[in-house]
């Protein structure tokens, strides 16, 4: 069997994928958490828990709807946005005079409240999602196999994330976004309801989470803790790749991933602190980070 | 520049005022700025707000146009009470605003910049003739907007709210750090905005300029009114004016 430095081909294209899918998780939460926080200026410590609505909504979709996959892709995100869209004007929207810490005070303790009521109701074991038909076997490639629902998770968040680049860098509606991110007073001087922008954008960063929450429930199991258990390392990759950086987020978000599995494959012992150790390098460096601006 | 930008349209001399300030009282935090600004901008008329740093000219333009933290009074244009909207609502009266920083967006091009203000009167300027008005902005549409020289900057910051359909335009400062070329070429752009109608307020330090395109000067002092000079009286208030303003 082929090798590369002692490791076999296969164990290390497996890993390899298997960064990338977590990559892909990774780049979607924090290019949600960076478009919030370029923005709102809130920490939106409620990302992970709107991560697992996304999962949630798309197994009761299924369980007592009979809604299947792929409507659920479309409808959970738009369902968790709203919900974001509410808790904004509800509570968010009147913290924006305040210190960050108070967002990040009140979408953590959302968070907790969230998670609580489905342990309550679903228990903290996990559910099962199956992956839909179109998308279950796999492809014996030369030098791995490759299940098709996993291809399928990196390509539709590399697509979802490019869209979500493409949007802001070259509509006009992005535009406005990466004006208001600049100077919000004056684009309202221009006459511009930044008020309905932010409100518009937070439940767009929302339902990106609940997008990847959707993808995530039949790799991952449906659990009330699976957005407590990725958001700490979401917010590694966040920090690392620059607060508010569009584009440091999704590079980023897969980058760490793919070294997550590389450090799977070497030294697995330090896989699970490697992005945290990479973090504090990075805030020692560049503590603005990769592809953060300073001001 | 386009024929048709120049040809000249008459102002009503008894016209009601388009802006009318009175009263106006602001504050900076804590800091009470504004202590009853009062004075009136006729349709067509442009008129300058001179006084020395700090005596809260660029303070009563944040005002008007609702940016400023607290204020109390009354802002009316054309008649609608304003001091209670917020700024996109009064932006949505015709009111085009130029701050001194020239707010020229980092992460926009100079496409975007000047495309960014929504329309909010029909009538607007179209970009042809924006571009005809400041031919280096064409030249750099696709260049990040804080890449343009001062000059091109404050160009940018004019033209993208004449798109607007604006017709009372608040400028602050529009000349400050400009070499002499420039301000030339920005007081013949204020000039030929006067003759198409549009009614401006102007603060400037610079009084030799605000005398070149200006019918009134407002001077402002400690917050307050404390004289208004017709241009033509300028040269006669000369020793006055030059009091005001420690020159």
């Amino acid at each position: 069997m082929a090798t590369l430095f002692g490791v076999p081909l296969q164990a290390l294209s497996g890993q390899l994928l298997l960064g990338l899918i977590n990559g892909s998780f990774y780049a979607i939460l924090s290019l949600g958490l960076a478009v919030i926080f370029g923005l709102l200026n809130i920490i939106n410590f409620a990302h992970g828990a709107q991560y697992m609505m996304g999962a949630f909504v798309a197994w009761m979709l299924l369980n007592y709807a009979g809604v299947g996959y792929w409507p659920a892709l479309l409808i959970a995100p738009v369902f968790v946005g709203l919900s974001g869209v509410l808790l904004e004007r509800v509570l968010i929207a009147r913290l924006y005079k305040l210190d960050h810490l108070y967002g990040l005070l009140l979408t953590f303790g959302v968070a907790l409240i969230v998670q609580g009521l489905f342990r309550n109701h679903f228990g903290a074991s996990g559910l099962p999602y199956a992956i839909p038909a179109e998308l279950s076997g796999g492809h014996r490639l030369p030098f791995m196999f490759l299940p098709t629902y996993r291809g399928w998770v990196v390509v539709a968040s590399l697509a979802v994330c490019l869209a979500t680049w493409l949007a802001i860098e070259k509509t006009k509606l992005g535009a406005y976004l990466r004006a208001a991110t600049e100077n919000p007073a004056l684009v309202q001087a221009f006459g511009v309801n930044v008020p309905l922008l932010l409100t518009l954008t937070y439940g767009f960063g929302v339902a990106l989470a609940g997008f990847a929450g959707v993808l995530a429930a039949p790799v991952l199991s449906v659990n009330p803790n699976m957005g407590a258990d990725i958001i700490i390392v979401v917010f590694a990759v966040v920090v690392i790749g620059g607060m508010g950086s569009i584009l440091g987020a999704i590079v980023t978000g897969f980058g760490l991933g793919v070294v997550e599995g590389l450090v799977k494959v070497f030294y697995p012992e330090g896989s699970a602190t490697v992005i945290f150790v990479i973090m504090a390098l990075v805030l020692l460096v560049k503590p603005a980070g990769l592809f953060g601006r300073t001001a | 520049m386009p024929e048709a930008l120049l040809a000249e349209r008459p102002v009503p001399a008894s016209a009601a005022p388009l802006l009318s300030v009175d009263d106006l009282e602001g504050w900076y935090g804590e800091s009470h700025v504004l202590h009853g600004v009062g004075f009136d901008v006729k349709p067509g008329e442009v008129v300058t707000l001179l006084g020395r740093n700090g005596a809260g000219k660029t303070t009563t333009l944040r005002a008007i146009i609702g940016i400023l933290g607290r204020r109390r009074g009354s802002v009316t244009v054309k008649g609608v009470e304003a001091i209670a909207m917020p700024s996109r609502l009064i932006a949505r009266l015709g009111v085009g605003y130029v701050p001194e920083e020239r707010g020229i967006f980092a992460s926009l091009t100079v496409a975007e910049n000047l495309t960014l203000p929504p329309q909010v009167k029909p009538g607007g300027l179209t970009l042809k003739q924006i571009y005809e008005l400041f031919p280096n902005l064409e030249e750099r549409a696709g260049s990040q907007g804080t890449k343009l020289s001062g000059g091109e900057q404050q160009m940018l910051a004019i033209g993208r709210i004449l798109r607007t359909g604006a017709k009372l335009l608040l400028l602050d400062e529009p000349t400050e750090g400009l070499a002499p070329v420039i301000v030339e070429q920005i007081g013949r752009t204020l000039r030929m905005l006067k003759t198409e109608g549009f009614t401006i307020l102007l603060v400037e330090q610079n009084f030799r300029f605000a005398q070149t395109v200006a019918d009134r000067h407002v001077v402002i002092e400690q917050g307050r009114v404390i004289d208004t000079i017709p241009n033509a009286d300028l040269d006669a208030n000369l020793g006055k004016l030059k009091t005001y303003l420690g020159v």
